[in-house]
């Protein structure tokens, strides 16, 4: 009863703390993602000839910033599938 | 493989994240990993084969569609190199369009069906089979550590043993000695952050990608026909999705590499 009782206990945290990962690194990647793309709309419409140019540049920085976004979410799959601190317990 | 939906699918994509080590090979840090291995070289020498032929084969005249799509590819990375780097190009053109090429089709590897590799490979007798090689830490730390050789190496061609440590000890703060440490402290910070940042993108975009992949791939076993329909669609969805990622992070990953080794050339 007492180790079920852990069990669930680090699953539920788990799951808050996966929510927090994915939710709050969407959240950034997001905001970063729209403001950079308007920024990019902006000076597409001001100056279209720089479009080629700016558009590589922004593929490129849409990368680096989904990145860390991404690791995020690899690493909630990563404890979501086969979680570490459940294991610990597990094995004992 | 799953047969039951909740523990068959944590057990089926622990299983696919198991990687191929030879039994003789030692655990954890030392192990081996023999898929990653067999892929990236199988790729890499598909890459040099292919490109090989079609260079013998150019013509001046009206080009091949294969020889057009070459031309192509090796005119966009090469461009992007004369945007960052002006110099001499010899060496890391070549070496831009080979860390474009290849991590494009080690990343493209996601784009095959999770099972068919593993089921394949599961006809010779072989469990544990990973497709994609840059999902592996491993690979990604080996092509951004090598990476971190080329710029201490350019460092020093550019500017010299002498040069270089003058540059590390006095570059962010000033030429007093009371600021060797701290500039040294951050430069050398500033260094180790390259590769570690530049695998762990690599790494965790791949490595995203292939579990969203297997977490789709687990409704195709669990046993409703409505599932079974959702699974297709967003296999689908996140493959065209996919394809974007692993473009981009091939790009960044070769553009990166050119912009730290042009780094290496600078002056301060």
């Amino acid at each position: 009863m007492e180790a079920i009782v852990q069990i669930a206990q680090i699953q539920g945290f788990t799951a808050i703390a996966l929510g927090l990962i994915i939710g709050l690194g969407a959240l950034g990647a997001c905001i970063g993602i729209g403001v950079m793309g308007s920024k990019f709309l902006e000076a597409a419409a001001r100056q279209p000839e720089l479009v080629p140019l700016l558009q590589g540049r922004m593929f490129l920085l849409a990368g680096l910033i989904d990145a860390a976004f991404l690791i995020g979410v690899a690493l909630a799959m990563y404890f979501a599938v086969a979680n570490p601190l459940l294991s610990a317990l597990t094995a004992k | 493989m799953a047969s039951e939906p909740q523990g068959g699918l944590t057990e089926y994509i622990s299983h696919h994240l198991k990687h191929l080590t030879p039994h003789t090979s030692p655990e954890g840090f030392w192990a081996v990993h023999v898929d990653s291995v067999t892929v990236s070289l199988a790729l890499g020498v598909l890459f040099c084969l292919w490109f090989w032929a079609k260079a013998r084969k150019a013509t001046a005249g009206v080009p091949g569609k294969g020889q057009a799509f070459v031309e192509i590819v090796l005119e966009f990375v090469d461009g992007q190199v004369k945007d960052v780097f002006h110099g001499d190009r010899r060496v890391l053109g070549p070496l831009a369009l080979t860390v474009f090429v290849w991590v494009f089709l080690m990343n493209a590897m996601d784009l095959l069906p999770v099972d068919l590799l593993p089921w394949i490979t599961e006809k010779f007798g072989i469990g544990h089979f990973r497709a994609v090689p840059t999902a592996d830490i491993n690979m990604t730390f080996a092509m951004s550590l090598t990476v971190l050789l080329l710029i201490i190496f350019y460092s020093f061609k550019a500017k010299g043993f002498g040069g270089y440590m003058h540059e590390m000890f006095t570059a962010p703060f000033g030429k007093h000695p009371l600021l060797w440490i701290p500039n040294f402290a951050l430069n050398l910070v500033e260094l180790l952050s390259k590769p570690v940042s530049l695998a762990m993108r690599l790494f965790g975009n791949m490595y995203a990608g292939e579990l969203v992949f297997m977490l789709i791939a687990g409704l195709f076993t669990a046993g409703s026909w409505a599932l079974y329909g959702m699974g297709i669609i967003g296999y689908t969805v996140w493959g065209i999705f996919h394809i974007l990622i692993i473009s981009i992070q091939a790009f960044i990953f070769m553009v990166l590499t050119v912009v730290y080794i042009s780094m290496a050339h600078d002056h301060h």
